[in-house]
């Protein structure tokens, strides 16, 4: 098969398979990173660009416990998901939200430094070091034929599925959930009826930082964590979130298994190099042809 | 224009009054990040367009002049005009794409970061044109007679050695300076902040907002360039990391953001301050910690995050300000 | 000169404007009044090129200029107001005028000049400095119209200047309207201020719904019956009639 001048390998279906099944598991991740972002930009209409660092962060928390109180990683969630949801509450109520006029160019700004401070205070506090959890049941699993599908990456999709489901519940039957998506909806209105924004946009932040601490509990037993992993997911989170539509869950679920899945074949067929070209073009296409996305209905101008 | 003439004349004194070594570097690495805010403040401070992807103008500057160099031995001198051209014309191409489709906010800085990434990427996957991830790296002249030349002051003599690259990027830095406030103060450049204003009510007022913006984005693309090209002849090598990483992006906004945006004096300023902080920083903090890295870095994002939340134009506003209180009148800084 | 034949736009399943069919001869001052939610702003928007239309065609000086982009309609001599004001609140009031003396002059001190001289014809020259951003709503919207009028045009389409303003500031707005038609500019106007649309208007449209349903000199289309109940409600005009016959 030839390429943009480039010769690509031919494989069979089985190998073809496995590597979009590994995709899909590759993908459950990013669709969980991607809906803490995809639910802050549906309420408070911005991208996060601390996403990643608080991404980061949620891993240093899962490693910790881990390395100092031998608690296991999945186990963590029950301290990182809360510790996760009050950071991002504070972080939005104190800073981000002090700190941006409202505007929303501005908040743009104040993530990205919010981002390099936690990146960088990482690095000072922990070092570039690479450091794993590691788990007894790392490499046991399941033959699917195919492939070989490890415990961690069957957790990680089991909870992609299921931290979306409970979100999606949280939405649609609490007080709380029905306040979040009257804020989404119209902010003036929702305030008309004496909803308070800011605490509403505060626990909004405070759900996508606890659900990508809970994102970095799944993550741990597979990648070792340094002050950068962020970065690995983020532009990821954000092609996910655009090609699903700023704002929807389902969006950022389909969104991320095709991401993971083309990510994969890309990587099959033109090396791991150029292999992660394929999110980047996709990402351009996507911002360029239909901004809205795949479920959104935002226009790309905001 | 008096302020400006006086802060030309200290620069250029500058290596004579220090002495070459420490601070005279200090001083070449702020005007160097200043010409990357520079380049940033045309398009986001004037124009309202605020790119987190501005490295894919840096690192298609620094690859070209490189390249052409380094494959086709090119004279550096002829080479820096096709690196500051061609990457003019990249800066339209990403801005017709961008602009054509109406992106703005969120979603332009996004699409920027894309493009820097899938530079990034390219830059590492073709290393039969680019070397790849190894980076390219160009031949040292030792000869002190084609210093000039080869544009490579290493081995040129003392003075020259020892701040031919600080005058480059001086020369660099006041040309795009002169540039901006050329930019003002013509017709193009108050249509630009106008569409940054109000893009609607610039439509109205007959601004073809999507060429102003495609200009804007080609001034700040082959600023950027120059600041690529310095720092490949400096040098003598560039990767795709440094070319087209994030950091070059963030650089070249912090420096306007702290400064001023909008201002010509603004990148100045902020970079001077944010270094200033940083070597600081660096010598007590971090050296009380074992020089650990990353200190320099979190005071950037901390005066970023505090400047926008209580200095919304800026050092040069807060300069306005204390001026004008000072002399009581109105008086312009 | 302009003239505008069967246009219609829908948000929705709503009808904005609804096959709307008119003409605004050279050197006159016509109207467009129409309850709150009739689609006056939309068909300003519609004319001007903000908004394309689904159906219909919009010619000025016999050149179609249907769904051309804003500038360049602009450029072609039509430049309109916004009804909720859009200054460029970072700058000056000068410099906001002179955005608009830019569209026909290229140099930076000759639109300066220019910003100055139409300042002083709305009556802002002692404002020059002042930033956009501290003017009150009156001084807002002259400043909407100085700007529109530093671009030089042949059609002003002024969406309602004279909202928000006592009855002095009102008074000197109508004339400076008059000042500016005389001097040559067509003027096409939105206007709730009955006193200034009857005082300016050589002829008014009456827009409903979306529709025209009315046009005629001020004093027509204001007593005819079905133009009353549009503004006023069913039986609204009966009830007029009723009262006047009780004065009379
Ligand atoms: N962009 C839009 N999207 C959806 N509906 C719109 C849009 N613009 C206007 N409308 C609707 O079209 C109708 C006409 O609005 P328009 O602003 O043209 O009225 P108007 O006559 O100018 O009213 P007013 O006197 O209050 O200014 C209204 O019902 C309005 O809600
Ligand atoms: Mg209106």
């Amino acid at each position: 098969m030839e390429f943009f001048g480039l010769t690509l390998p031919s494989y069979g279906w089985e190998t073809v398979l496995g590597s979009a099944v590994s995709g899909v598991f590759l993908g459950a991740i990013y669709a969980l990173v991607a809906l803490g972002l995809t639910l802050i930009y549906g309420v408070l209409h911005i991208i996060n660009f601390a996403h990643g660092a608080l991404l980061m962060l949620g891993m240093y928390g899962v490693f910790f416990l881990w390395k100092l109180a031998g608690i296991d990683p999945y186990l963590a969630m029950l301290i990182v998901v809360p510790g996760g949801f009050a950071l991002g509450y504070l972080l939005q109520r104190f800073v981000i939200g002090k700190a941006s006029h409202g505007r929303d160019e501005i908040i743009l700004l104040v993530t990205l430094g919010l981002s390099i401070v936690i990146e960088n205070g990482a690095l000072f506090f922990f070092s570039a070091t690479e450091r794993s959890v590691l788990v007894p049941y790392d490499l046991d699993g399941i033959d699917l034929g195919v492939t070989y599908a490890v415990w961690p990456e069957i957790a990680a999709l089991a909870g992609s599925l299921a931290i979306t489901g409970a979100l999606w519940l949280f939405m649609m039957r609490t007080d709380t959930g029905r306040a979040i998506r009257a804020v989404a909806r119209e902010r003036r209105g929702a305030q008309l009826v004496g909803i308070n924004v800011d605490h509403i946009f505060a626990v909004t932040f405070g759900l996508g930082t606890a659900i990508v601490a809970a994102a970095a509990s799944l993550l741990a037993p597979t990648y070792p964590v340094h002050p950068q992993i962020g970065n690995l997911f983020v532009l990821i989170a954000f092609t996910v979130v655009v090609l699903g539509g700023m704002g929807s869950f389902v969006g950022a679920l389909v969104g991320g298994f095709l991401i993971g899945i083309t990510e994969q074949l890309g990587r099959l067929y033109m090396g791991e190099s150029l292999g992660v070209i394929t999110v980047s073009v996709i990402f351009i296409l996507v911002l360029l042809l239909r901004p809205t996305g795949l479920f959104g209905q935002r226009s790309g101008q905001g | 224009m008096a302020g400006w003439l006086i802060i030309a004349l200290a620069l250029a004194l500058a290596p004579l009054a220090l002495g070459s070594g420490r601070w005279v570097e200090f001083l070449e690495l702020t005007l160097f990040v200043a010409v990357l805010g520079q380049g940033w403040n045309v398009l986001g401070g004037y124009g309202g367009q605020y790119s987190f992807g501005n490295a894919v103008f840096f690192g298609t500057g620094a690859y070209v002049q490189a390249l052409l160099q380094y494959r086709f031995g090119i004279s550096p001198w002829i080479s820096l005009w096709f690196a500051i051209a061609g990457t003019a014309a990249v800066g339209a191409a990403i801005g017709w794409l961008s602009f054509r489709y109406g992106l703005r906010g969120s979603y332009f800085a996004l699409i920027t970061l894309a493009f820097a990434e899938a530079f990034h990427v390219l830059a590492r996957s073709f290393p039969s044109i680019t070397e790849g991830g190894r980076g390219v790296q160009l031949a040292l002249n030792q000869d002190p007679d084609r210093a000039l030349a080869t544009f490579q002051f290493n081995f040129a003599g003392s003075f020259l050695a020892e701040n031919g690259f600080y005058y480059t990027i001086l020369a660099v830095f006041l040309a795009s300076a002169f540039a901006t406030w050329r930019m003002e103060r013509t017709r193009f450049g108050a249509q630009l902040i106008a569409v940054r204003e109000n893009e609607d009510a610039a439509q109205a007022l007959g601004i073809d907002a999507f060429r102003v913006k495609l200009g804007a984005i080609s001034i700040s693309a082959a600023i950027t360039a120059a600041a690529g090209v310095y720092y490949v002849q400096k040098y003598l090598f560039i990767e795709p990391g440094i070319a087209f990483g994030t950091s070059k992006s963030v650089e070249a906004l912090f420096a306007p953001i702290i400064g001023g945006l909008g201002t010509v004096v603004g990148p100045l300023l902020g970079s001077f301050f944010i270094h200033g902080v940083g070597e600081a920083a660096k010598a007590t903090i971090g050296q009380a910690l074992g020089d650990r890295p990353g200190v320099d870095l979190i005071l950037f994002g901390t005066i970023l995050i505090l400047v926008l939340a209580f200095l919304p134009r800026g050092l040069a506003g807060l300069w306005a300000a204390l001026w004008r209180r000072l002399t009581g009148g109105d008086g312009n800084a | 000169m302009l003239e505008v034949r069967g246009l219609s736009r829908s948000f929705g399943g709503l009808k904005a404007v609804d096959d709307v069919t008119l003409s605004v001869p050279r050197g006159q001052i016509v109207s467009l009044i129409g309850p709150n939610g009739a689609g006056k702003t939309t068909l300003f928007a519609l004319i001007s090129g903000f908004l394309k239309p689904d159906s219909g065609r919009v010619s000025f000086e016999g050149r179609d200029i249907t769904g051309h982009k804003p500038h360049a309609i602009c450029r072609a001599g039509i430049v309109r107001t916004f009804q909720v004001v859009q200054p460029f609140a970072g700058l000056s009031v000068h410099e906001n005028i002179a955005v608009g003396a830019h569209t026909r002059l290229r140099d930076r001190d000759e639109a300066l000049e220019r910003a100055r001289e139409v300042a002083h014809r709305v009556g802002m020259g002692a404002m020059l400095d002042r930033p956009a951003s501290a003017l009150t709503i009156a001084g807002r919207k002259r400043l909407e119209l100085a700007r529109a009028l530093a671009t030089d045009p042949r059609l002003l389409l002024l969406d309602e200047v004279m909202a928000g303003l006592n009855a002095t500031e009102i008074g000197e707005l109508v004339e400076v309207i008059r000042a500016i038609r005389d001097e040559g500019v067509t003027i096409f106007l939105i206007e709730h201020v009955m006193q200034a649309v009857m005082r300016l208007s050589d002829y008014t449209h009456v827009l409903n719904h979306g529709a025209m349903i009315a046009s005629g000199t001020p004093r027509e289309v204001t007593s005819a019956p079905h133009v009353i109940e549009a503004y006023l409600g069913h039986g609204a005009a009966a009830r007029l009639a009723e009262l006047e016959a009780g004065h009379a």
